[in-house]
């Protein structure tokens, strides 16, 4: 006999699950160190689901091929996979065209390109360039670079005591000599969420060209660049569930078409004599040789199963795991959380007062907790703060509160050893 | 999997809450610094080297997890009346030992091979390994800051 009810046993679709996310990333089924592992290192790369590891799969069993120039079966299809990859990131970030999409490596590769292409050709003695106090360095050495080569200075807008950027500041550093305005949208040690949008506005009132480095956000929120306004945009796959060595540079047409190319070979060229080269149109004029084209057609996995599992639906749950953290990680004796911005995403760094960040790890560690300890590439904000170092814990949308739990007690486990 | 009550023994907690030879000795003409830059470890040791080439006094100051004190603490403690030549014998003792080496001289590292367990972490073999290299500096007064990348 067959019976159905359909209300009673189909999942709530509306409803974001975590325990039927964890199924999708069978490496949060492993044991570490005899102890089920617990996974929080996401600020540092995320895991990666089945869904992703199947289609990187299938691309290099079924589809390999180079891309752009076969005129066979195979080319035709990786051409069609590579370019459908870059066609999701389009609709994902809200571009007004797959033109402004570059691939490349990752968020630092696109912050160079910028520096490299953008900077070298439009600045110059003088000019000045914006940061923010809470960059990785991947946000504050291609600037420096750019500044030796051009003569232009870099700014830096200060944080307060909780790492929140302080806005006056900011307005009193903007001029008519800011030319790049380049933030981070959330802070890989603070989990501060900056207020890009502002952020933005107030640069292009002051005439500068901006740059949102979404390595940190791209996890945990829907990220617009036409709501944002802002020129450029970068993020790293492989902190979007999928794989490493491929990113993406999002930049403003008219922008990228003014820019120069910042790497030259095959592919980005419409005709090459020994006299002249033309260059090829947009995109394909920043991506020279043979692209990473499995790691992007694993980013396009990436991302329909981020839209799948949907950012909007999985807020509630990753707001209770900061809440809940927070929360827990407050009422330890001895510790201190860095970073207690007004809004944040994802991280909490802490610091406690018997056990150095390293030996903490290591405990943890050893308790199959995965989590980072050290200045995080951010040595600044490390300074900023005045300590050498801090612990990490970041998470993503499949951790549990539970997990936190864990963690409470990888501490406590802390203090037995230290205290 | 090592146990890490073997990596963190009593000794190794007491050296880091209790570092002997904290201090720079008045009459040092020897010092050097020695950073870590992946977790942060800084630390400056200070010796005191006699005609005699014989280490008359020795001490260390600065901040690094508790692996990294422990092992300038105890190195002090160890090399202290001892000659240069003696000293630079037992840091390369030491290192085979904590390197993972099998030809290394158990007696000569003494209550050291208490650290014979950071073999089984590779992350923290630089710890436990980085004031011996900022000695190494020091006694051959090399100028530039050691550093374990």
């Amino acid at each position: 006999m067959i019976t159905s009810a359909p209300d009673k046993i189909a999942p709530n679709l509306n409803d974001f699950d975590v325990m039927r996310v964890r199924q999708d990333f069978a490496i949060l089924n492993t044991l570490v160190r005899g102890k089920p592992l617990v996974y929080l290192d996401n600020a540092a790369t995320t895991q990666k689901p089945h869904q992703v590891l199947c289609a990187i799969n299938q691309f290099y069993g079924c589809c390999n091929s180079n891309i752009h120039r076969g005129v066979h079966f195979l080319s035709e299809k990786a051409t069609e996979q590579y370019e459908e990859s870059r066609a999701q990131v389009k609709r994902f970030l809200n571009a007004a065209s797959t033109t402004e999409i570059i691939f490349v490596r990752g968020a630092t590769e696109g912050i160079n390109l910028v520096a490299a292409s953008y900077g070298r050709t439009f600045l110059k003695e003088g000019d000045e360039i914006i940061v923010s106090a809470m960059e990785h360095h991947a946000n504050i050495v291609p600037w420096q670079i750019l500044c030796q080569q051009t003569g232009a200075v870099l700014k830096v807008i200060p944080m307060d005591d909780n790492g929140d950027i302080v806005m006056e500041e900011y307005a009193q550093l903007l001029s008519e000599r800011t030319r790049i305005v380049s933030v981070v949208h959330v802070s890989n040690v603070l989990g501060t969420l900056n207020p890009v949008k502002r952020i933005v506005q107030m640069a292009h009132d002051a005439g500068a060209v901006t740059l949102v480095d979404a390595a940190q956000s791209i996890m945990h929120m829907n990220v617009d660049v036409q709501d944002i306004g802002c020129d450029f945009l970068v993020f790293s796959g492989h902190k979007l569930f999928g794989p490493t060595g491929i990113g993406v540079l999002y930049g403003r047409e008219s922008l990228l078409e003014m820019m120069p190319p910042y790497q030259s070979g095959g592919d980005m060229i419409k005709s090459v004599t020994f006299e002249k080269t033309i260059y090829n149109d947009l995109p394909y004029k920043f991506e020279a040789g043979t692209p990473n084209i499995g790691s992007t057609i694993g980013l396009g996995a990436a991302i329909a199963y981020v839209q799948s599992v949907n950012l909007d639906k999985a807020q509630p749950h990753e707001d209770a795991l900061m809440a809940y953290a927070t929360q827990r990680l407050e009422e330890i004796p001895g510790l201190k959380i860095v970073g207690t911005a007004k809004e944040k995403a994802g991280v909490i760094s802490f610091v406690l007062d018997f056990a150095h960040p390293h030996d903490i790890g290591t405990i943890m560690d050893s308790e199959g907790i995965a989590i980072r300890t050290g200045h995080h590439c951010a040595q600044p904000t490390m300074q900023r703060f005045g300590i050498p170092a801090t612990a990490r814990a970041s998470f993503a949308f499949y951790n549990t509160l539970e997990e936190v739990d864990v963690l409470v007690r990888g501490l406590e486990k802390v203090r037995e050893v230290f205290a | 999997m090592p146990d890490m009550r073997e990596l963190y023994q009593e000794i190794i907690l007491d050296h880091n809450k209790a570092p002997r030879n904290y201090r720079k000795p008045d009459d040092a003409n020897r010092e050097a610094e020695g950073y870590n830059p992946l977790c942060g470890d800084h630390y400056t040791v200070f010796a005191r080297v006699d005609s005699n080439q014989q280490i008359t006094d020795i001490g260390f100051e600065g901040v690094g997890c508790a692996i990294s004190k422990a092992a300038a603490s105890m190195m002090t403690s160890m090399v202290k009346g001892k000659s240069v030549e003696e000293a630079e014998r037992c840091f390369e003792n030491y290192r085979q030992m904590i390197t993972g080496g099998k030809d290394y001289d158990r007696d000569a590292l003494g209550k050291l091979m208490v650290f014979s367990e950071v073999c089984n972490y590779p992350t923290r073999i630089k710890c436990a390994i980085l004031c011996w290299h900022t000695l190494h500096a020091a006694l051959n007064n090399l100028q530039e800051p050691v550093t374990t990348e």
